[in-house]
């Protein structure tokens, strides 16, 4: 109820929920690995060499776009998709911070039991 | 990209050495750096403190889960929650589990963290700024450990 509350507005919060779900998608996987090396890509461009249609490319496109992992730019009459990287890297950033944590941890843990 | 944290540790104890460290409140305490209140019961919650250095003022609370003798422990609760004015009751929180197994030479350790996905991503730059300060503190500890004992 208040996680949905705080979600609705001009700028939804950014939830790693939302980066799991737009990844877990073998699709949006390919597209984020051909925008990933870095080139903007317009919807055309990212349909040629798929199999789906655009109009299903460019609801992937918007999944990912929710998840801030891709941006829209506009150039001229052109809707280009772009590779945002930051949403994953604060995810990685914060599951190898807790990790870490784990480490720290668990060799206290294992001095405790061995001495 | 995973969501979930697995560490698994060989430990040179015997595994009901290990589960009176998991599980013995004050034992647990030593390795884990907090000072609780009072005994692990299962479906209660556990309260305390933290013992680390700097961080006294952050409170411990988890929800103890499941406890199956020399086998299995775990508990949830919410990784980082380091301010005192936040009330972070109404999240999701994560759950740790603990898992031994024997071995011919001790024990092995396997812990596990998940639930992740559900941890606002509005607290991650406070827990971030936590962790940074922790983690440089405990390079230092290992530091000047591995110094005194080459």
């Amino acid at each position: 109820m208040s996680q949905r509350g705080r979600s609705i507005g001009r700028t939804p919060r950014r939830t790693p929920a939302l980066i799991f779900a737009a990844l877990g998608d073998e699709t949006r996987l390919i597209l984020v690995a051909r925008l990933s090396r870095g080139k903007p890509h317009s919807i055309s461009a990212l349909t040629r060499g798929s199999k789906l249609t655009r109009q299903a490319i460019t609801k992937h496109l918007r999944v990912l776009e929710r998840a801030k992992i891709v941006r829209s730019v506009r150039t001229g009459r052109e809707s280009l998709f772009e590779f945002d990287p930051q949403p994953i890297e604060e995810m990685k950033t914060y599951l190898n911070l807790v990790s870490r944590q784990w480490d720290n941890t668990l060799s206290r843990l294992k001095s405790f039991v061995e001495s | 990209m995973a969501d979930r944290i697995e560490k698994r540790i060989e430990l040179a104890a015997p595994i009901s050495r290990v589960w009176r460290a998991l599980t013995d409140y004050r034992e647990f305490g030593e390795w884990f750096l907090v000072k609780l209140d009072g005994p692990f019961v299962p479906g209660q919650v556990s309260t305390g403190h933290i013992t680390y250095p700097g961080y006294e003022h952050v409170k411990w609370e988890a929800v103890v889960q499941k406890m199956e003798p020399e086998r299995y422990f775990s508990y949830t609760w919410h990784p980082y929650a380091a301010d005192p004015n936040v009330d972070y009751s109404h999240e999701t929180p994560t759950l740790v589990e603990f898992t031994l197994e024997a071995t011919p030479t001790g024990t092995l350790l396997t812990v596990t963290e998940t639930g992740f996905e559900k941890v606002p991503a509005g607290r991650r730059p406070d827990a971030l700024r936590m962790n940074d300060r922790g983690w440089t503190q405990q390079i230092k500890n290992i530091e000047s450990y591995v110094a005194k004992r080459p």
